[in-house]
């Protein structure tokens, strides 16, 4: 099958590939994460118990605190961060968060994210393009 | 985005390379909401502990620091969210000798930048509140919410690297909540009851929050019986902005921006969502746990005005909190101050509470501190940290601040 395009807003960081982690709940990383084992922590959340590391994490929108922006940066430096972070609508901070980290970051779709993609299916974030690509 | 001279010879490197640095950034940032400009502003408060900022964020900040004075200091006066340590109270939370470390070099750092620490996320009570129409880069959510909603002045949530770009700048990105038009209503709400309490009034704004769509929804609540006092809205708006990432509300007959229904929306007014008791309850129901075990209360997430500490004081007053109970007040150094000289925080800590200054639970690596006290099931009249702390290993309960009080008392959920 050929691959699958979809469009949205000029993102922020570098193109990167790698599997779908997605579910319809929404994004913190303080309140959602443990970020010394790279898992969700919040036993509400939809992806309770998952890892997070190597997948570019597919969620609706970005919610809570401001403590985001400060631990992208630091996720990454210690390679504990996800690969990307692909919102239907992301907030200030994850956009401040993704501008300070050089993190890959994607908001606004011409569709629901979240049910455009599934989990373990691969994609190429393209955030200069404003796009995601899953590869079927 | 367009710049002005000012702006490009900032970007040319002409004021050192932290300012320039700090433009790149709102560009980048800017140009992710298609901001057109940037808009000065006249104060900025940042958040900066070191639980999120980690080893690296405290390296990023002390080479920051490095640079000579002209190029590195702050251009507009800046104030700081609360710390992740008390100095005065480490050992008996705690917390580990490598988090106060890291927490004394990032204050060495942050005063490089002319950085004022003022310790809180109460700022709109504690130092400076802006006046309406006033520009700021405001960070802590609570903060964020409080100041557009309550004051009429603007800002965006401005997380730790942004706050330090618009402080190294004297300015924002223009977009979001700096715009007139994005802060028109999308939403009405109606309460229907009038909470009766600050726990009450969280989780009214939690529920609001909850169903909020994104960032850029703006709740209006009409048919409130009476205008709420600053501690009403503390907790209203954190709530609000901790459950849904909501940085502005209006209010009807009471903020600044809603004089009336009509003038908040752009067109007929959608129709309202009721909030009930009912909804209310359930939304304490929804923090139920099944047995009265208790380990640890916080009264905290804002930190507590000067108000709030003598309710706590009264409550207080001649009792004694259960040996088996660890019962935690925060609030701002300066009101921590104020909290002494008129003796309420020796009718807390005489009691056997703990009154901590210059910073709020959350914030102190809440996880390792809870594993290392053995605190699992917490009790708050914050609906903001029962939020939050789910993620953190912890029971979380909801309840008012007399419930929660007596709770301690009783070494059990009562």
């Amino acid at each position: 099958m050929a691959d699958r395009i979809i469009h949205g807003h000029v993102g922020i960081g570098d193109t990167v590939t790698g599997p779908a982690l997605v579910a319809d709940d929404n994004f913190s990383a303080r309140y959602d994460l443990n970020r010394i084992d790279g898992t969700f922590s919040r036993e509400a959340h939809k992806l309770y118990g998952e890892s997070y590391l190597g997948k570019v994490l597919i969620l609706n929108i970005a919610k809570g605190g401001v403590a985001t922006a400060w631990m992208l940066y630091e996720m990454a430096a210690r390679d504990r961060a996800p690969l990307a972070l692909v919102l239907n609508y992301a907030n200030p901070i994850m956009a401040q968060g993704a501008a300070h980290a050089d993190f890959p970051l994607l908001d606004r779709f011409d569709c629901d994210i979240t049910a455009a993609v599934k989990t373990g299916d691969q994609v190429t974030v393209d955030p200069a393009a404003g796009r995601i690509i899953v590869h079927e | 985005m367009k710049l002005t001279d000012y702006e490009e010879s900032i970007r040319a490197g002409d004021m050192g390379e932290p300012r320039r640095l700090a433009l790149e950034h709102q560009i980048k940032v800017g140009q992710f909401f298609d901001a057109e400009d940037l808009v000065e502003i006249s104060q900025v408060h940042l958040m900066a502990d070191t639980e999120s900022l980690g080893v690296a964020g405290v390296e990023f900040l002390e080479r920051v620091a490095g640079y000579p004075k002209d190029e590195r200091r702050t251009m507009v006066p800046t104030v700081t969210d609360p710390r992740g340590t008390d100095f005065n109270a480490y050992k008996r939370m705690k917390q580990q000798d490598d988090w106060v470390d890291l927490e004394r070099r990032a204050i060495a750092a942050f005063q490089s930048l002319d950085v004022m620490m003022t310790d809180t996320c109460i700022n709109y009570q504690v130092i400076i509140p802006p006046v309406q129409g006033e520009h700021v880069a405001f960070g802590d959510t609570g903060s964020s919410i409080y100041t557009n909603s309550v004051l009429g002045a603007r800002t965006n949530f401005e997380g730790g690297p942004s706050a330090l770009a618009a402080a190294l700048t004297g300015r924002t990105p223009r977009y979001g909540f700096h715009l007139d038009e994005r802060r028109r209503g999308t939403a009405r709400y109606v309460l229907e009851t009038r909470p009766q309490d600050w726990a009450d009034w969280g989780a009214a704004g939690g529920i609001i929050g909850r169903n909020m769509g994104s960032y850029w929804e703006v709740p209006v609540i009409d048919g409130v019986d009476g205008t709420p006092t600053s501690d009403e809205m503390k907790h209203f708006g954190a709530a609000m902005a901790s459950f849904g990432s909501t940085p502005l509300f209006h209010m009807v007959g009471v903020t600044p921006e809603a004089p009336s229904l009509e003038t908040v929306f752009d067109g007929a007014p959608p129709d309202p969502i009721p909030i009930t008791r009912t909804d209310i309850d359930a939304f304490y129901d929804s923090y139920g746990v099944s047995d009265d075990q208790l380990d640890v209360v916080v009264f905290a997430a804002p930190q507590l005005s000067l108000f709030e500490l003598q309710r706590l004081g009264h409550l207080l007053d001649g009792r004694k909190v259960n040996d088996a109970i660890t019962l935690i007040a925060a609030t701002a150094p300066e009101i921590k101050n104020a909290a002494d000289r008129m003796g309420i925080t020796a009718k807390i800590e005489d009691a056997g509470g703990i009154l901590l200054e210059g910073v709020c639970f959350y914030q102190m690596y809440a996880r390792e501190m809870g594993e290392a006290n053995g605190w699992k099931r917490l009790m708050s009249n914050s609906a903001k940290i029962v939020n939050i702390l789910g993620g953190y290993g912890y029971e979380p309960v909801l309840s008012t601040m007399e419930r929660c009080v007596d709770s301690a008392v009783a070494g059990r959920i009562v």
